[in-house]
């Protein structure tokens, strides 16, 4: 079993010269079916996909080497602008690796609060790729639906962080602010209604004719060569390996939550859908039980009570020489961790998204890189696609679900 | 599998495969011998009770002003066990490659492209090591921690000369 992963190169340099007998195709950099700025470059015959490389970089903004030169507190902003449609995720993957350097313990409180949000970032991820997958398959409904309520997710984030998509709001040390006083009711009101919902966009597409000819047997991979090609998230477990961080080695206390890990069976293009269907219906369930626990603990900390890592509140600065000192130090300054390297990764809405930080010891990390799991998925691209129709490459494409922030960093 | 019988099974097996392991933060990380480095990561992989066949992540670090002045770092995870290591490869400061890691691992491909690409750090028998990120005619490699961190210099007539010389496409 040879598992290629080809470069644009080998497919344009061939036809530049002259001496294939097949078509070069350029799908993107602006196809609205590539979801973001990345450029397929195809190799057909008639309408048959021979070979398929992505053409990728179009979006490099330098983001691990603009951390370099920000403190550490500074850099959290950062994470937000790499995969766009889970900003909490990437702030949490960062801010848990800052915290293994510092050996920092959070509240428990701020931990629910964590594991709440990131699960409905999942579910509002989750329904971006379906509104779109299904959009490119001519769905058109379906996209209005989803968004419906995506717009009710982000308003939740609109009312703890003040921005609906960059929210910054998990930060080293715990979380940006307390919660408001309407988070628990309006959080309950989206999730008394979201399982009715997920129903409804089944009916729509799982028993769809339609939908079934386009999916079905579409792009499938094996669960052997996607752990060789790296394939994480619900394309992994598309291919029936019940692989998930939260479960293989859980962080923010996900081993006290009760949830299933959906699995697929064929690899194909409709068990991803299926697997992250399923995913949704378990991040409802998973943020029902942080919703309990945060309505029994009541008021509590949000941050730890390290001084040294998170500032102290604005009444005690008033009162105390000691805190303000602190705030000093870290709005100046910034805190040191100690000399050495910490990797951390989480089951972000695409995969594992993982995180390592080098410390030198001063205020600014030495060196910041992400494992970016869209990034990392494209590689079974070709392994997909070859032999199958263009058209299934966009279906396979979108259920892919990769973002392109992420991939280029 | 804990960290101790896992660094015991590697001494009895590879005996001169590690300058050194460390735990920092509960995690196990070995600095390995760059000849021993693919015979071990096979070991790793194959060994039917260990299983370490899933790469999770391949970066490069530029450590500046210490000797040596590279390092590959790589995550290996057993989802048998898991478990995850931590295998560090130290390259030098001159010329710095390190063996590819592509034939066991096909999903290293991109991540030694990267690395690559923004360190420099070449990987013997990849497959098709270019630049990933950044275009093909770029010049340097901008995540060196000596790379200049300054704007690109605007060509005018009295200096596109010297500018256009280290830009391949302006003359096509």
């Amino acid at each position: 079993m040879t598992l290629q992963i080809p470069t644009p190169h080998e497919i344009t340099e061939p036809a530049i010269a002259g001496t294939s007998d097949t078509m070069v195709l350029n799908m993107g950099p602006h196809h609205p079916s590539t979801h973001g700025v990345l450029r397929l470059v195809l190799e057909l015959d008639g309408e048959v996909v021979v070979n398929v490389a992505p053409d990728i970089g179009f979006l490099h903004t330098g983001i691990e080497k603009t951390m370099e030169s920000k403190t550490y507190q500074k850099a959290v902003v950062l994470t937000d602008r790499m995969d766009y449609l889970a900003p909490l995720s990437n702030n949490l993957a960062y801010a848990l690796a800052v915290e293994k350097l510092l050996d920092v313990e959070i509240p428990e409180r701020a931990q629910v609060i964590r594991v709440l949000l990131v699960e409905l970032q999942r579910i509002s991820s989750h329904l971006v790729w379906l509104g779109t997958h299904a959009l490119d398959l001519a769905a058109m409904s379906v996209f209005l639906y989803a968004f419906r309520e995506r717009e009710q997710i982000l308003d939740i984030f609109e009312l703890v962080s003040g921005a609906r998509l960059m929210t910054s709001y998990i930060r080293i040390g715990g979380l940006a602010y307390d919660l408001p006083a309407d988070f628990l009711p309006t959080v309950d009101a989206f999730l008394q209604i979201m399982p009715a919902r997920i129903d409804e966009y089944e009916a729509l597409l799982t028993g769809n004719p339609l939908w079934l000819e386009r999916t079905v047997g579409v792009g499938v991979i094996d669960g052997a060569s996607a752990v060789a090609l790296g394939l994480t998230g619900a394309n992994l477990r598309a291919t029936g390996v019940p692989y998930d961080v939260r479960k293989a080695m859980p962080y923010s206390g996900y081993e006290s939550y009760d949830f299933e890990i959906p699995v697929g069976k064929a690899g194909d293009t409709y068990d991803r859908y299926r697997v992250r269907m399923a995913e949704m219906r378990q991040s409802v369930k998973i943020a029902r039980q942080a919703w309990e626990r945060l309505s029994q603990m009541g008021p509590g900390d949000y941050q730890t009570r390290d001084r040294k890592v998170a500032p102290p509140p604005k009444s005690e600065i008033t009162q105390s020489m000691e805190s303000l000192i602190h705030h000093f130090k870290l709005w100046t300054e910034g805190f040191k961790p100690p000399r050495g390297d910490a990797y951390v990764s989480i089951e972000s809405p695409r995969g594992i998204l993982g995180c390592y930080v080098v410390s030198d010891g001063g205020p600014k990390p030495w060196r910041v890189h992400f494992r970016a799991p869209s990034f990392i998925n494209l590689q079974g691209l070709a392994q997909m696609a070859k032999g199958r129709l263009v058209a299934d490459l966009v279906a396979l494409t979108a259920s892919l679900d990769p973002v392109l922030g992420e991939v280029d960093r | 599998m804990d960290h101790q019988s896992l660094l015991a099974r590697i001494t009895a097996q590879l005996p001169d495969a590690l300058i050194e392991s460390a735990e920092f933060r509960g995690d196990l990380s070995l600095v390995v011998r760059p000849e021993r480095y693919l015979e071990l990561a096979r070991w790793l992989r194959d060994e039917p009770d260990l299983g370490y066949t899933f790469l999770e992540n391949l970066c490069g670090v530029d450590y500046l002003g210490r000797d040596p002045r590279f390092e590959v770092v790589v995550h290996l995870v057993s989802m048998q066990h898991l478990h995850r290591v931590c295998l560090k490869l130290r390259l030098p400061e001159a010329e710095p490659h390190a063996p590819s890691l592509t034939a066991l691992f096909p999903t290293a491909n991109y991540q030694e492209r990267e690395a690559y690409d923004l360190l420099g750090i070449s990987f013997d028998g990849h497959p098709s090591l270019r630049r990933i990120l950044l275009p093909d005619d770029w010049v340097g490699h901008p995540q060196r921690k000596d790379h200049p961190l300054v704007e690109e210099e605007i060509a005018f007539s009295f200096n596109q000369e010297r500018i256009y010389a280290h830009k391949p496409f302006a003359n096509e």
